[in-house]
């Protein structure tokens, strides 16, 4: 069986629900933004398994920008985390379950 | 041979991609952020299989390059050596894991139900050359937009590792 569009989906669509579980279990901070990097990741492998199965390369393009946002938002989100961490001493969810300082 | 190359490096990447979610053997999320390079380095290959060639370049240099040292840099800098073990709320586990579960089962369905397409082979290339041409004829607003994206990301870091944040 030649390989298609599908088995590229089906191993995105199990990276994504693997970033996902993780996001939902893992208790701790860094580790859910671990996770959420891995769900952008997968969401990027179906973005240009359908450009090259739709000769069309505007995917790539999308990959493109997706990486770059991806990049400045790990970027502003580990700042929060560390000014976060700074405040609390912790970067376990549950410590962190009000909204006031 | 292609086919062949499908199959080991989406193996390697599902493999690696539970190790960053779920480490039996190690708790420390330094193991976690290694095997995420890991599973970026696999996918790196998997876009070369599908001919994007460029992206698989950029993927490495960024993602597996500068994003993951970043954080790299904060899980050491915190000093999370070991996520701390806490009473694990069994409703938790079970709902959480039964949500990606049932995710994973839709998304399944929903892909291998759908039509195959025409079946002839595909032909595009992801060469650096007409990707470049596309994004600075076509997109070249969207891509001046993302280069004050960074601008505002940048700025906004910098203001938020300030030491006294107002």
């Amino acid at each position: 069986m030649t390989v298609g569009l599908e088995h590229y989906l089906i191993v995105s669509a199990l990276l994504f629900s693997l970033g996902l579980l993780g996001v939902v279990l893992r208790r701790n901070l860094l580790l859910i933004y671990l996770s959420l990097e891995m769900m952008l990741n997968a969401a990027n492998l179906a973005l240009v398994a359908f450009s090259r199965f739709n000769h069309n390369l505007d995917g790539q393009v999308m990959v493109f920008f997706v990486i770059t946002v991806a990049a400045a938002e790990v970027a502003v989100g580990l700042a929060l985390i560390v000014a976060l961490y700074r405040r609390r001493q912790s970067a376990h969810i549950e410590d962190l379950a009000s909204l006031r300082l | 041979m292609q086919d062949v190359l499908f199959y080991i490096f989406a193996g390697l990447t599902l493999g690696f991609g539970f190790l960053v979610v779920a480490n039996p053997f190690s708790r420390n999320p330094v193991t976690s952020a290694l095997f995420l390079v890991l599973t970026i380095v696999s996918l790196a290959a998997l876009f070369v299989t599908l001919h994007a060639f460029f992206l698989a370049a950029v993927q490495i240099l960024v993602c597996a390059g500068a994003v993951m040292v970043v954080f790299l840099f904060v899980i050491m800098l915190l000093a999370l050596e070991v996520e701390e073990r806490r009473q694990v709320k069994k409703l938790g586990l079970v709902g959480g894991s039964a949500v990606a579960l049932a995710f994973a089962a839709l998304v399944g369905t929903a892909i291998v139900r759908s039509p195959t397409g025409t079946g002839q082979p595909p032909t595009l290339e992801g060469s650096t050359h007409v990707l470049g041409e596309l994004l600075f004829r076509q997109y070249l607003l969207p891509f001046e937009i993302l280069s004050v994206l960074l601008l505002v990301a940048m700025v906004g870091v910098i203001l938020l590792s300030k030491k006294d944040l107002k």
